[in-house]
Parts: structure tokens; C-alpha cells; sequence
């Protein structure tokens, strides 16, 4: 250790010297921040912003967080293979840096999460799928990924031709089979003949079919082919592999988490449905905006249909002529009329 | 000749300093050309290494990558690729998980049992591989990548099969392993509470035999002899396949203790979130290193310390942390590069020198190196 280091020492001095500017000035420690700004802090995981998937949507969050109250912000991105004292790290360094409330978006922050916030019990935290870690100054913010799901399951059901749908999910980790449990129950629900072509990208820990467009193409293409018409995803990014498929093969295809009819190529936005919204960017803002006011409640907020933390989006309009029964079902899950599985 | 030794010990220290400091040249660069703050990024980065949280840090990251590169480079000494380290060590780890979790022992039998299981298995995936090229010629390039996608898809087949739901509804992971089962961590480093992987020992403990088994012994020797030349070892008597399977087994036995201080001191869970990976960062630590023990683990640490310097760099420093991923790449680039100008710098230099005492010995015979 002394020598790697004391040999990076001398060559940093070396460059830093060449390069004209000395080293004093610490980054200036964002804590001289006036008292009125909160300081958000917000921990990604694997991808970070740009994932198209739920990191983007915590940003999105943050985003509005920053646009509407002017909140001083930083973020931070996990990094492959790392360990959980990188995690623990992280978050740790936020709240040394005077970071409250700081998010951790992804139950991959759970262990080191519950390590970290008793040992600032002062700052509030908050954590996206997870409700593992049980303490006082942490925020549990969940989502009923299978209601949502259920609901555009429906509206595959209601306008497929063929009976036959498709399902691809990222990563064969339980959160998504949450997302293929309610979509082929929703589809049932409307015709118990429907039948639902199952595919998963990758396996874990690495789940690399989160951003594989390739991979979600032939997947799709492969759906399409065998006659499925309607394939919606809970992919990630590989997504916008999916929708080029439906685009190419004329059949329709289904976005998740955000408006994917808003995000999407231009080209093949005719070929979306709708999308499954899991709006971790409410959920962000929410949070931000509970420490904000003064009434931060520790525990599960639960963002499901009732709260609408989850729901489908109708832009492009494909869906406006049975939006009347889907509300209906969507009445019906909020009732507890109809049970919702979450596991396939 | 006192003098010529002095020359090859400067050219052998060159190839490291001379990569580093391109290393850090090209990644200023880079800085500059995104417009982030040069002298704010370095001084983060050497800040981590006066921290003693950060030094901890990197400690225990680079018991971990040891491991995964002295793997890697027992497969390398002796002319095998072993791309396979990261599908061995995540199935070892796992079974080791799975197997620790289930049984109650006295702690350092239940330790010992960990370790036994995860090498084992680790050798057991490996010598598919091995077994497959002696066999059946199939290069151990090829079915040590198969192989980790199996272990991927096996590994997540088996965990849904043997689930445990004790880290929340989204996550699962295998039963916990008990306190026995746990190594705790070493307080190594003065100053902070963060204790270092106790397994670092066992780090240790592979590097010096790492050391002795390939230099010291006769089937180290038969190992260099059949990475160097195939034929010449036939030639001199050695036994290539047999070889080949030993050189798999005990790379795939190394690889399997890569996931361990980190399932028993850490995580004591082979969760969905568990470190991917690290089997091709062993590829880019050997390289770092040359396969040479000490090398190896200058190269992990200085690998772990970048790593540890990502979070601060983000965070303090608002520089994205992809930066200390160039970092990483130019070093590696840097190093095969500058070994390989070394090398060439050091032949011409022989045959100039060779050149200089054989016109010398023209006139004084008794000079001539033997």
C-alpha cells in the first residue's frame, strides 16, 4: 500500500504541477448551504440515470424536487461487482456530507441501508422496493407493480386478435415476476383462454437483460412470429429493442415505468399500447417533499393503484375507447374485489 | 556486470512507472476534454489514500481481487486462459452459502468447511474445462465462457429453489450462515472503526503458496515448463494433459475462494445482489501484475483503491464515477504497452551489450560471458 501510494503521490504532484493548479482547494464542502435549502441525496443503483428504467424515473423525481423547490442535490451510482461496503459507503458519505434526506433507489441498497441509517439517526432516509430495512428514520417507498400490471394485462386481453400474448421480463428476480404475475392475471381476468409466451432476458446477480435492446428484439421478434400480436415488457432499457420488433412485425407492444409512447423513437411509437406506470418519480418527489414540510413518517408508503403510484397511460390514444373498463377493473382491485397475485 | 544488473532492475521498475504516469497524463487529459475540475479530482483521489476508512476499504476490496487474479494466473503460467474465475467463484460461493447456512459447527470447522466446500466446487466446475481440452481439444477459452453462463442460469435456478426471504419481499437470498460461520473483520488499520475481511489472512496465505508452488517446487517447473513450450515439456518428460487438468483444478480451486470474504465477512448471504464480476477483474489484475505474486497484489491494491476513490470522487467531488474507469482501462493498456516497449528496449540492449563484449572478447577471450 505505501508504495502504490506514495508512487500516485509523486505522479499526481507531477501532473498537478505540469498542469499548473495546486491541490488545496478542497471541493469547497457543500455544507456552507443556507439552512432553508434541503440537501437531497440520491444513491443509484447499476446504471444510474439513463437506464430508461427506474433510475430514470427516481431522477425524474429529483428533477422536479430541484425545478419546484430549488433543493441542492447529488447523486451517486453503484458500480459493477462492487461490495456492500461500497454501498455502505456511499450512503455514509452523503450523510457525513450533510446530505437529509438522503433516497436509495433499489432493494440492492437494503442491506447496507440498514446498516447505515442507525448510525445517523438524525438524517432521514428513504429506500425504492424495498421493505426489509425497519427503522425509525427510514422511509419505505413501495410499489403494487402487480396492480398496474393487471391493468394492461386487461387492455392486452381486450385488444388482442390471437388470444396470444407475450411477457419479457429483464431479470428472473421476484420484482419482476410481480410485474408477469399481474399482466397474465389481467389478462385472464378478460379472456381465461389468453395465453401469455414468457420470456426472461438474464438471470442474476448481474442482470445485464435490463439494458440489452438486442437481446429484448429477438426476444420480441421471436413472440411476434409464433403469434403473439401484444408483448409488454418489464425490461428496462432492453425495451426499446421490443418496440422496434412490434414496430417491424405490426404488432403492438407495452412500455413500463415511465410513458414509454413519450420517450420512445418517433418511428415506432405507433406501436405502443400504453405503458405500466410505476411512478418512482412520485414517489421521489413525494418523499422530498414530506422532509420538506416537516412530516416525515418512517415505514411502508405503499404506492399502489388506490395512491396512484401505479396505472397505465393512454398518449397516443389506443386505448380511449376502453379506458371505461379498465377504470372499472381499476375500481375493483382498489375495493378488494379482485385479488391481485404477485407471484407467477 | 554489476553495472548491467543495475540497468535491468531500472528497466524492470520502468513498465509499471512509466504506465502509471500515462495512466494519470491521459486521464488528465481526459478531465480537460470534459471540462472537469483536474486538481479537484486528484486531490479526492489521494485524499483516499491518507483516509484511514478509505485505506480499510481498500484493503479488504483487494483480499478479494487478489484472489480472483492469482486464479487467473496459475491458469496463465501455465499458457491456459481460465475466463471461467467468475462463473467458479459465484457457484462455489453459492454452494458454500447454502451448505454454511444449513449446518452448526464449532467456528473454525464451520470456517473450514466454507472454504473447503467453495475450493472444492471451485476446482470441480474448472476441471470440466480442463477435462473437455484434454479430452476433446476444445479450448478452454471457449467452454470456460459457456461454462459461466450455465453458472449463471444454475446458480439462479438453484437460489429460487433454495430461497430464503430474509432480505424483504424483492430480494432472496440463501438462509443466512450463522455466528460460527462468520469470520469476523481485523482492526489492521489504526484510526477507524472499519475492520478489514479476516479472510485477507487466507489472501495471504494463497499468495505465498501461489509463490512457493510455481518457483519453488517441481510441479511448478513442469507448470512454467508447459506454458513456455508444449513440445519442449513432452520433450523433458512432462505429462501436458495431466498438466492441464492439474492447472484448471487448481486455478478453479483458487477462484472458488474469491466470494468468501465476502459471504463470511460481509454479506453471510449469497443474495441476487451479490458482487458479479469480479472474475474478470482477476483477468485485468493479472495482467496489471505480470502473474507475479507481488505484482499481483500491488496491482489489486492499487485497482481496490481506485475503486474505494469512486465514491468520493462522485460525491465530493462531483466527477462521475465512469472516470476511475478509464482510469482502470488506460492502466491496463498502459502497462501491456509499456512492458512490451520494456522488453524490446531490454533485447536490443542485450544484443548491444553481447555485440560490445564479443568485440571485446576478440582481443581478451577469457572476458566472454558464459
Amino acid at each position: 500500500m505505501p508504495r502504490v501510494t506514495s508512487i500516485a503521490t509523486a505522479l499526481a504532484a507531477a501532473v498537478l504541477a505540469v498542469a499548473g493548479c495546486a491541490s488545496e482547494s478542497e471541493p469547497a464542502s457543500t455544507a456552507t448551504g443556507s439552512e432553508e435549502t434541503l440537501k437531497v441525496g440520491l444513491a443509484y443503483d447499476i446504471g444510474g440515470r439513463g437506464d430508461q428504467s427506474f433510475n430514470d424515473s427516481a431522477a425524474a423525481g429529483l428533477d422536479r424536487a430541484k425545478a419546484e423547490y430549488g433543493v441542492e442535490t447529488n447523486e451517486s451510482v453503484a458500480s459493477e461487482g462492487e461490495p456492500e461496503s461500497a454501498k455502505e459507503e456511499r450512503l455514509r458519505l452523503l450523510a457525513q456530507n450533510g446530505f437529509d434526506p438522503i433516497i436509495a433507489v433499489g432493494f440492492a441498497y437494503g442491506p447496507s441501508l440498514a446498516q447505515v441509517a442507525p448510525e445517523f439517526p438524525d438524517v432521514r432516509f428513504a429506500i425504492v422496493d424495498d421493505a426489509s430495512v425497519m427503522e425509525d428514520n427510514v422511509a419505505n417507498l413501495i410499489f403494487a407493480e402487480e396492480e398496474g400490471s393487471f391493468l394492461v394485462g386487461a387492455a392486452a386481453a381486450l385488444k388482442s386478435q390471437s388470444g396470444q400474448l407475450g411477457f419479457i421480463g429483464g431479470c428472473t428476480v421476484p420484482l419482476i415476476g410481480k410485474f408477469e404475475a399481474g399482466y397474465a392475471a389481467g389478462a385472464k381476468h378478460i379472456n381465461p383462454d389468453a395465453e401469455v409466451d414468457v420470456r426472461y432476458l438474464s438471470d442474476p446477480p448481474a442482470c445485464p437483460g435490463f439494458s440489452d435492446p438486442a437481446a429484448g428484439n429477438t426476444a420480441a421478434t421471436g413472440m411476434y412470429e409464433s403469434g403473439a400480436d401484444i408483448v409488454y415488457h418489464a425490461a428496462g432499457g432492453s425495451g426499446s429493442g421490443l418496440f422496434e420488433a412490434a414496430d417491424a412485425a405490426g404488432g403492438l407492444a407495452i412500455g413500463v415505468d415511465s410513458d414509454q409512447y413519450l420517450t420512445a423513437d418517433e418511428a415506432v411509437r405507433d406501436a405502443i399500447l400504453t405503458s405500466m406506470l410505476k411512478r418512482v418519480d412520485v414517489a421521489v418527489f413525494d418523499f422530498i417533499t414530506s422532509v420538506r414540510d416537516g412530516d416525515f413518517t418512517a415505514g411502508e408508503v405503499v404506492y399502489d393503484l388506490e395512491a396512484g403510484g401505479v396505472g397505465y397511460s393512454t398518449s397516443g390514444g389506443q386505448v380511449d375507447d376502453i379506458t371505461d373498463q379498465l377504470d372499472e377493473i381499476a375500481q375493483k382491485i382498489i375495493d378488494g374485489e379482485i385479488k391481485v397475485p404477485t407471484e407467477p | 556486470m554489476r553495472r548491467v544488473d543495475v540497468g535491468r532492475l531500472g528497466l524492470t521498475l520502468a513498465a509499471p512507472v512509466l504506465a502509471v504516469l500515462v495512466a494519470v497524463g491521459l486521464t488528465t487529459l481526459v478531465l480537460l476534454a470534459v471540462g472537469d475540475p483536474v486538481s479537484t479530482t486528484w486531490g479526492t483521489i489521494l485524499d483516499a489514500g491518507a483516509d484511514p476508512r478509505s485505506v480499510a476499504l481498500t484493503l479488504s476490496s483487494a483480499t478479494t481481487y487478489y484472489l480472483s487474479a492469482v486464479a487467473v494466473a496459475i491458469g496463465f503460467r501455465m499458457g491456459l486462459f481460465n475466463i471461467g474465475v467468475d462463473g467458479q467463484y459465484r457457484l462455489a460461493a453459492f454452494v458454500a452459502a447454502l451448505v454454511a447456512g444449513s449446518v452448526s459447527l464449532p467456528a473454525p470447522l464451520h470456517v473450514g468447511l466454507a472454504i473447503v466446500v467453495a475450493a472444492l466446487v471451485g476446482a470441480m466446475w474448472a476441471s470440466i474445462a480442463g477435462l473437455l481440452k484434454v479430452t476433446r481439444g476444445v479450448s478452454e477459452v471457449i467452454s470456460t465462457i459457456m461454462l459461466n453462463a450455465i453458472a449463471t442460469s444454475l446458480v439462479a435456478f438453484l437460489l429460487r429453489e433454495f430461497r430464503s426471504p430474509v432480505l424483504g419481499a424483492n430480494n432472496i437470498g440463501t438462509e443466512p450462515i450463522p455466528a460460527s460461520g462468520r469470520v469476523p473483520g481485523l482492526p489492521l488499520v489504526p484510526g477507524t472503526p472499519e475492520r478489514v475481511y479476516g479472510l485477507v489472512v487466507l489472501a495471504v496465505a494463497v499468495g505465498i503458496g501461489y509463490a512457493v508452488l510455481v518457483d519453488r517446487t517441481r510441479f511448478g517447473f513442469d507448470l512454467r515448463a508447459a506454458g513456455g513450450s508444449q513440445s519442449a515439456a513432452v520433450a523433458s518428460g512432462v505429462d501436458v494433459r495431466r498438466m492441464v487438468v492439474s492447472a484448471m483444478l487448481l486455478s478453479g480451486g483458487v477462484a472458488g475462494l474469491v466470494g468468501l470474504p465476502e459471504l463470511l465477512g460481509a454479506s453471510y448471504t449469497y443474495s441476487q445482489t451479490f458482487p458479479a464480476g469480479l472474475g474478470f477483474t482477476g483477468i485485468a489484475i493479472a495482467l496489471l501484475g505480470r502473474n507475479h505474486p507481488v505484482g499481483i497484489a500491488l496491482g489489486a491494491l492499487l485497482w481496490a483503491y481506485l475503486d474505494v476513490s469512486a465514491n468520493p470522487l462522485q460525491i465530493l467531488a462531483g466527477v462521475s464515477s465512469e472516470i476511475v474507469e478509464i482510469m482502470k482501462g488506460i492502466t491496463v493498456l498502459a502497462v501491456v504497452v509499456a512492458y512490451e516497449v520494456v522488453r524490446r528496449h531490454r533485447l536490443a540492449r542485450e544484443q548491444r551489450q553481447v555485440a560490445r563484449e564479443l568485440t571485446a572478447g576478440a582481443r581478451t577471450p577469457e572476458q566472454v560471458p558464459a
